[in-house]
């Protein structure tokens, strides 16, 4: 299958398949509704048509319940449609969110115009981050008085995945508000400031994929896009290693600076 | 005193235009000016089609007489695809849709249609016409005001909103509209409930009053919290406080002097709650226009009037408590997702009764295929495909992916362009008789509905099929994001036909003002229809009925057995 | 031009044809305070979300003057009450008393403006701005936007009180006293909510 085309991306997440499943269901039921009412309404037009000698008949009273029966059958299939499919996959999509021990944790910090991908490193905490620490050498903020941060990685649109694993991404915003839409996942999720918004993901398969702004976030909007690399664990585990001493070497200088 | 030269059709000096307090008078300055607002925002939206087929090459013509800060060698800068963007939504919704289905035909239609001599206060009318006029005259000089036109968007999303430049005037102006619209609403509610001709029960009222009546009450109600969110977004600007901005905000680099401890999503449910219910007013004005040239093209009733009448009160009552479903993937509470999601899909049940009901109004009937006619038929399917196309959207799990995607952009144009506004343009056929006692010309009313629905769905259908390849709206280079470029192309027909489709209104804009003097004459009743707007003479004189008027029954009495005409006006009494 | 509005907004009157019963004026009024019921409710609603998820919020006593808030929400319902006076005045077509109520009316009104002011400068002086905290922002926009409504209150009042000099006898003047009555206790009643919420809880 080709990664992008005139349909949709390659699926490339546990959940893209039952959201394609909801697309293409949906899209098989609009289609079906359609060209059903569009014979209806096209027979109607022809048959209706101004003819001499041939007046409008007035419908008879009870005619309005017929007219009802389409009305039932869209209400029926939303029902289905809601209780079967939407409510079930949203929980699992939006509201199961793995436990956070035993899934891999990132955090996005988004800004105009690009993506800071945020590692908690080997001890697997987040170091604190605040506004006054910001600068070119340190775009997010890490406080580096906080032990927690010292082995944290940061860097710019570059997402690292291990494949098979569930990923936490937090996801929050510096200025204004960004949307991280990474199609191949089927994962969308606005990043708004002042609040840290929970996505996760289960890469299932290896490879490089797109990160988009899908909220309109100012001039370079269409601009701020990033990369997934989707590896395997051991890849995964190989390159963390090897960003390790950046990691080192970045917490130097900058608490020095302060 | 003024309306002793309103009366004289002869002698119109621009002050009884412009300052008349005559519904009639405004009702045509609304239509007008909206018709030219609409060319306006389309004008906008063809230079964007420029950039977005070949992003990056030097706009034709234009680009030369443009100041090179906002397009540098003939290419426009990202900052003015912006600001193009956000005027075109915010011209399309408040200065054109919204004017000429309310302020326009709302005010010339409705009094004539409940057999009113004008509406209740004739003085509140004309300042809503001057509240909308220089609103919209603000909004569009925001160009060359200092800081240029907002740039965050019609739905103007903080923290952006408030950092971007151009978003003052658009709040200024806003404000404006809104005033604009609280007034009118009061004005319709009050004329229809209180200036009702003797009989115009409830029950007799048309569909079209129906449709007027619900969506002042959606004006009435929705827009005060637009107002509200506006203040707070210009106090926001102007004053530094924080009401959409949270605690240590980072502007490229810099930090925000701000207090913070406010909150951006604050303003998306505010904004949403005015402006999903504003689809209704979008939309309902169009529905009514439909129902009347339906009812009188097939020379039957309407079939289940009640059925239209009571959804489109249940669309109005609904249509304040769906509003979240803009906002399934802002980082809103994911269960009060599920309650959006639920009440959405309630809100599509009314609104499939409405166009069932239409479409069966064709059965039995004696259809003629009218100028205007075509029009409202052409409403049907094309509402059908934006209808349908808004269920994926309304569904949460699907609107994870297909949300900010063009897809949006092609469900909600298809609901407003040929939707309401074809509907729309089909009522300036349908009631230019009656403004000028001259009709349109047929032939070339026929060649502007027909170019005019092909372009239509060349512009608007490809944007689904790059909505499933993933396009991100409101992209300033679409070839940006490598999910695009494949369906690069279609963006090119879309343009194509953009540019076919302002052609084809040339037809229009000429037939409009050769036929006002130049038409062929027709009657008071040219469309041999019921409702009582056709009961005075055209174009109707000050007062606008020359004889009192009762009404004796419903608004849609055609083709009843023994009778000498296939139609029963609503002042005349049937005899069996 | 304005024999056209006295004949329409005079029709419900002699108006054969069907209607509410309630005059043109009055349902206009009341749709009118439906709208601005919706705006004041956005606005305390902002309040209400603003202060769930705030870090801190100071109490009001602390940071505003009780005792002043206090004068002024008796000096508002005080001003409701003469409103109500002169409502009664015109009623029995007392021109004198409707005109002494009405300048009282409008007097307490500028009596509430006054103190609002002090208040205000008094914040100002102390450096506290509507950019402070979001305290001052919610404190500032809503009592600003009260005014304002205040304001609009004292120009209609004054324009009625102007009017009665001429128009007293006119059958439609009693009506738009009345209008006027129930935007004043609108206004009255808005501020016997934010006189609590701002200054008190």
């Amino acid at each position: 299958m080709k990664q992008y085309g005139w349909g949709l991306p390659l699926g490339a997440s546990s959940y893209a398949g039952s959201i394609d499943f909801g697309i293409y269901l949906i899209h098989a039921v609009m289609i079906l509704i359609f060209v059903i009412w569009g014979v209806f309404f096209t027979y109607l037009l022809i048959k209706y048509r101004k003819k001499t000698g041939m007046s409008a008949r007035r419908d008879e009273a009870h005619g309005v319940v017929k007219s009802l029966i389409p009305d039932i059958i869209v209400m029926v299939f939303e029902i289905v449609l809601i209780a079967v499919y939407a409510i079930p996959v949203w929980s699992k999509i939006k509201i199961d969110t793995p436990p956070s021990g035993k899934a891999n944790m990132v955090a996005i910090e988004a800004q105009q115009w690009s993506w800071n991908i945020h590692y908690p490193g080997p001890d697997g905490k987040f170091g604190k981050t605040d506004p006054k620490y910001v600068h070119f050498s340190n775009p997010i903020g890490l406080d580096y008085n906080d032990p927690a941060a010292k082995d944290d990685i940061v860097i710019a649109n570059e997402l690292h995945l291990p494949v098979d694993k569930p990923t936490i991404i937090e996801l929050t915003s510096m200025d204004v508000i960004h949307s991280l839409f990474i199609p191949e996942f089927r994962l969308k999720q606005d990043a708004v400031p002042g609040m840290k918004i929970p996505v996760w993901v289960t890469p299932t398969k290896t490879g490089t994929f797109e990160i988009s702004c899908a909220q309109l976030c100012g001039m370079a909007h269409s601009f701020m896009r990033g990369k997934v690399i989707v590896q395997s664990q051991a890849d995964y585990d190989a390159w963390l290693k090897s960003e390790a001493p950046k990691a080192a070497a970045a917490s130097v200088p900058a608490s020095e600076a302060f | 005193m003024a309306h002793e030269h309103q009366d004289s059709q002869a002698h119109k000096s621009f002050y009884s235009y412009f300052f008349s307090t005559d519904h009639k008078v405004i009702g045509l300055l609304y239509i007008v000016t909206a018709l030219m607002f609409l060319l306006c925002g389309f004008m906008l939206m063809l230079v964007m089609r420029w950039q977005l087929a070949f992003p990056g090459s030097p706009i034709p013509l234009l680009g030369r007489i443009l100041s090179p800060s906002l397009a540098p060698n003939g290419v426009m800068t990202p900052d003015f695809y912006n600001a193009l963007g956000a005027m075109h939504g915010t011209i399309m919704v408040f200065l054109g849709i919204v004017p000429l289905g309310v302020g326009g035909f709302g005010n010339y239609v409705l009094p004539l249609q409940i057999g009113a001599e004008d509406m209740a206060f004739p003085r509140l009318n004309l300042a809503s016409y001057w509240f909308f006029l220089l609103g919209g005259l603000l909004m569009l000089s925001s160009f060359i005001l200092p800081g240029g036109a907002a740039q965050s968007g019609w739905t103007s999303y903080p923290p952006l909103a408030i950092i971007n430049p151009g978003q003052t005037v658009w709040l200024f102006a806003m404000v404006m509209l809104i005033t604009s619209s609280l007034l009118g609403a009061i004005n319709f509610l009050v004329t229809s409930f209180n200036l009702r001709a003797q009989g115009m029960k409830l029950s007799r009222l048309p569909i079209f009053v129906w449709a007027q009546i619900v969506t002042a009450f959606l004006l009435l109600l929705a827009f005060p919290p637009l107002e509200a969110a506006s203040v707070l977004q210009l106090m926001d600007r102007i004053a530094h406080t924080s009401f959409y901005l949270p605690q240590g905000l980072v502007i490229l680099g810099m930090r925000h002097i701000a207090s913070g401890g406010g909150q951006p999503l604050l303003w998306q449910h505010l904004f949403w709650f005015l402006a999903h219910p504003e689809v209704y007013v979008l939309l309902l004005p169009a529905m009514g226009i439909v129902s009347e040239i339906i009812a009188n093209n097939t020379r039957k009733p309407i079939h289940g009037y009640n059925v239209i009448v009571g959804s489109m009160i249940a669309i109005g009552i609904l249509a304040f408590v769906v509003w979240a479903h803009h906002m399934f993937i802002s980082g809103m509470s994911a269960v009060l997702s599920d309650f959006f999601l639920v009440t959405t899909m309630i809100i599509s049940v009314p609104s499939v009764a409405i166009l069932t009901s239409f479409v069966f109004s064709l059965r039995g009937g004696s259809i003629r295929f009218t100028t205007p006619m075509l029009f409202a038929l052409a409403f049907l399917p094309m509402f059908g495909i934006g209808g349908l196309t808004g269920l994926p959207l309304g569904l949460t799990v699907t609107d994870i992916y297909l949300h900010d995607t063009y897809y949006i952009i092609g469900h909600f144009h298809y609901i407003v362009v040929p939707g309401s506004l074809l509907a729309l343009m089909g009522g300036v056929y349908y009631w230019f008789p009656k403004w000028f006692g001259r009709k349109m010309d047929d032939t070339l009313g026929k060649w502007h509905f027909w170019t005019s629905l092909i372009c239509m769905n060349g512009v608007f259908f490809p944007m689904f099929i790059q909505g499933l390849a993933g396009q991100d709206r409101r992209y300033y280079d679409p070839m940006a994001a490598l999910h695009s470029v494949p369906t690069q192309p279609l963006h090119v027909v879309s343009s194509a036909f953009a540019g076919l489709l302002f052609l084809s209104q040339i037809p229009f804009i000429y037939n409009f003002f050769h036929s006002i003097s130049h038409g062929e004459k027709v009657g008071d009743n040219p469309w041999q229809a019921t409702t009582l707007d056709w009961a005075c003479p055209s174009p109707p004189p000050h007062g606008n009925f020359t004889k009192p008027i009762r009404v004796y029954h419903g608004p849609y009495e055609y083709s009843l057995a023994g009778q000498k005409t296939d139609w029963a006006p609503q002042n005349e009494e049937v005899l069996a | 031009m304005s024999s056209a509005t006295a004949v329409s907004e005079h029709t419900p009157v002699h108006h054969s044809g069907e209607s509410t019963g309630v005059t043109n004026a009055k349902l206009g009024i009341w749709l009118f305070l439906a709208s601005e019921i919706m705006l004041f409710s956005t606005l305390f609603t902002t309040y209400i979300v603003l202060r769930l998820g705030a870090a801190s919020w100071p109490r009001g006593w602390d940071v505003l003057n009780v005792p002043l808030g206090m004068i002024n929400t008796f000096v508002l319902i005080t001003s409701s009450v003469t409103m109500v006076m002169a409502y009664a005045k015109a009623h029995e077509k007392n021109l004198k008393g409707f005109q002494t109520y009405m300048s009282l009316t409008i007097f307490l009104a500028f009596v509430f403006l006054i103190n609002k002011g002090i208040e205000y400068s008094a914040h100002f002086r102390h450096n506290e701005f509507p950019s402070t905290s979001i305290f001052h922002a919610v404190y500032f926009t809503l009592t600003g936007l009260h005014g304002l409504h205040v304001i609009g209150g004292i120009i209609v009042n004054s324009t009625l009180l102007y009017l009665s000099k001429t128009d007293f006898d006119h059958p439609l003047f009693l009506g738009r006293v009345e209008g006027a009555g129930l935007y004043w206790h609108f206004v009255d009643i808005v501020w016997i909510f934010l006189f609590p919420a701002l200054y008190l809880l």
